[in-house]
């Protein structure tokens, strides 16, 4: 997993809600074995037409700059628990992801991926919004030792919370995995523990 | 400070390995259920990493998600969907993971199979690489869906890294009316807690609606928790629970069965113990219902309509489905039917739609799939005679696995048509590029298959009261 310490970039925006994991990658292309080449199909019926020509008006084939922050409306990433489309993300370049609130899985997935989802309130959101709409040349600024994120150029900024356990593994590149086989030899110890035994789900 | 539990505590307490400091807990995971979407980079990632999966006997694989439900005893046609479904396989036999692939019987969709063969149940933790697995809930138990990097965890240690989710009650008094469904009991729940209701939340549902559930309802109502927002939702085991599993392929026997028993009936919420959020409805508000919109928040009673509203999200919704805010729904004209999916695909959903279909015939505009849930299922709705009921109906009966409820195999309605879909999720695209989305019960529709429209089973049976004309 990539380190995640500080970005600064032009962000795209997408002020829809409730944006779900279909839209982001729809399940026709969740057929690939391995974890690369998603972004092509990043927001694949958003994107492209049936035909798979370009849909001109939508901001990922309009926006002028290669951002690496995404703005959407609030509730995003809900739906199927699908790893693809964070995979899709990030393949296509994003390393952020702001909106008002994530849901719950997909949330573990970004972070599992190097990808920050960061949550600001509603009203910050919707000044980021405003923003974007007015000049989509604004950038951001997403420091994660800070845990902040801050419009270039302005006064506006505002802090967002992370797990620390979490905060860590980002800034260091480590993964969960790593972690649950040091902890190995405790998992072990549970399984043969009382507390274990003294409850019947191995029947 | 009371010590009184919620029955999610209690649970958890129970698996919890130890906590992290500043961080989530180590989980242990008692079943694993994987099928072929999910899977294949997370087995990669243990081979990459040179380990084996801790524990196989506690992981179950089936292929459901992308498997044609027509012709399953010949090669899978299409490339890609083939491959992954070998994949599973290879990784199956390679790890030592039982595998119920196409062509066995005991496959199906995976959270069909897990409660039906009884691998499922009360105070067990259970993972798979699919958000449904909420539907597992039902048995008193904590079930939810992960991500593949989760699934790698799992395989590697059994154990996941979770923050605890909140606690909440969701309590429905009273008595459902006749003609309400789990399904519109759920939809209506959705409908006013929005889609993001549940965020961070495990809910518990419970009052007397529930209880007076059947096991394959509440799982019904437990597997549209994520639509919600909720991480998963359960419902404490009852002497129904324990009916349902008694004598399953395998379900505890003898004196495990009797000890199982004893540990089960203690798994309930204490008197008193606090929840971080409680919302608290009435079974007799909720009238049948049906979604307008593209996320399953966008529920309405069938005889309401379309509400009105001017955000711009709720506007771009309405333009996908081509509906206008204020519309009314019933009567309107519908050209697919799909009666399946993990949401209603079980039994007890099939009998209901045959009672229906009995004696009538579909209408000549919609195209009517019935994809049971399982393969079990599809034996015993043709044992119980159901099939036949199907055919004269002009309903087609498939084979099991998810179907038209992902656009993701070969069943897929095409761009610009409404099919009313017993499944769980209307985005967009869902089923298929371009599809038109109505989520309902599989009562509503039997209903639209033999009307044509969109119309509550009470028109089947009172059809005085409505339009009934070929749409
Ligand atoms: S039936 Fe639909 S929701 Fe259920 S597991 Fe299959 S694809 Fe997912």
């Amino acid at each position: 997993m990539e380190k995640f310490k500080y970005i600064k970039s032009t962000a795209a925006l997408i002020a829809k809600e409730n944006i779900d994991t279909d839209q982001i990658i729809p399940a026709r292309f969740l057929k690939a074995t391995s974890r690369a080449g998603f972004g092509e199909n990043l927001f694949r019926d958003w994107r492209y037409h049936a035909d798979g020509s370009l849909k001109e008006d939508f901001v990922l084939n309009t926006h002028p700059y290669p951002s690496k922050i995404l703005v959407a409306g609030k509730n995003f990433g809900c739906g199927s628990s699908r790893e693809h489309a964070a995979w899709a993300l990030v393949d296509f370049g994003f390393r952020v992801v702001v909106s008002a609130y994530f849901a719950d899985i997909f949330k573990n997935n970004a972070l599992n991926n190097g990808l920050l989802p960061v949550q600001v309130s509603e009203a910050f959101s919707e000044v980021l919004i405003q923003k974007l709409k007015s000049n989509e040349a604004t950038e951001l600024e997403v420091d994660l030792d800070t845990q902040s994120i801050h419009i270039a150029g302005t006064e506006e900024k505002e802090l967002f919370e992370i797990n620390s356990y979490k905060k860590y593994c980002l800034q260091n590149g480590l993964d969960d995995i790593d972690f649950l086989l040091d902890n190995r030899s405790e998992i072990e110890a549970y399984e043969a523990s009382e507390k274990k035994k003294s409850w019947v789900a191995f029947y | 400070m009371t010590s009184a539990k919620t029955l999610f505590d209690k649970i958890w307490d129970r698996h919890r390995v130890r906590s992290v400091e500043d961080g989530p807990d180590i989980l242990y995971i008692d079943r694993h259920f994987i099928h072929e979407v999910t899977t294949p980079q997370a087995f990669d990632g243990l081979r990459k990493r040179g380990i084996g999966v801790l524990r196989p006997q506690q992981t179950v694989a089936t292929a459901d998600h992308n498997v044609p439900t027509k012709d399953q005893h010949l090669p899978i046609q299409e490339a890609l969907s083939r491959k992954q479904v070998e994949k599973l396989t290879e990784n199956c036999a390679e790890f030592g993971i039982e595998l119920y692939g196409l062509g066995h019987p005991y496959q199906g969709i995976v959270h069909v199979i897990g409660p039906e063969l009884g691998i499922t149940r009360p105070g067990m933790t259970i993972v798979c690489g699919d958000s449904h697995t909420s539907t597992h809930g039902a048995f008193g138990c904590i079930a939810f869906g992960i991500g593949t990097s989760e699934v790698e965890q799992v395989l590697a240690t059994q154990c996941i890294l979770q923050k605890r989710p909140k606690n909440m009650k969701i309590e429905v008094n009273g008595s459902l009316r006749d003609d309400v469904t789990a399904k519109d009991l759920i939809l209506y729940l959705i409908s006013k807690l929005g889609t993001g209701g549940g965020t961070g939340h495990f809910v518990e549902f419970c009052g007397s609606a529930i209880r007076a559930l059947s096991m394959e309802q509440r799982m019904t109502v437990c597997n549209m928790a994520i639509e919600m927002g909720a991480r998963g939702g359960l419902i404490a085991a009852d002497e129904k629970t324990f009916e349902y599993l008694k004598g399953r392929t395998f379900a505890p026997q003898g004196e495990q069965w009797e000890a199982a028993l004893e540990d089960w009936k203690q798994l309930h919420t204490d008197e008193g113990a606090l929840f971080d959020s409680v919302h608290t409805f009435d079974a007799i508000d909720i009238e049948p219902m049906i979604t307008f919109g593209t996320h399953p928040g966008m529920g309405t009673s069938i005889s309401a309509g379309i509400p009105h509203s001017e955000d711009p999200s709720f506007l771009s919704s309405l333009d996908y489905m081509n509906f206008q805010p204020g519309q009314q729904l019933l009567g309107h004209p519908i050209d697919y039917v799909f009666i399946g999916s993990c949401t209603n695909s079980r039994i007890e959903d099939l009998r209901a739609v045959a009672r229906l279909a009995k004696g009538r015939r579909k209408a000549d505009n919609v195209e009517v799939w019935i994809v049971p849930g399982s393969k079990q299922v599809e034996e015993q709705a043709k044992a119980e005679g159901l099939d036949r009921v199907f055919e004269e109906a002009g309903f087609e009966l498939r084979q099991a696995g998810c179907s038209a409820c992902l656009g993701m195999n070969e069943d897929k309605v095409p761009a610009g048509k409404y099919c009313v879909s017993t499944s769980n999720r209307n985005f967009e695209g869902r089923q298929g590029p371009g599809a038109r989305t109505l989520l309902a019960s599989p009562e509503t529709a039997a209903a639209a298959a033999i009307t044509g429209k969109i119309m509550p089973a009470h028109a089947l049976t009172h059809p005085e009261h409505y339009n009934l004309s070929p749409a």
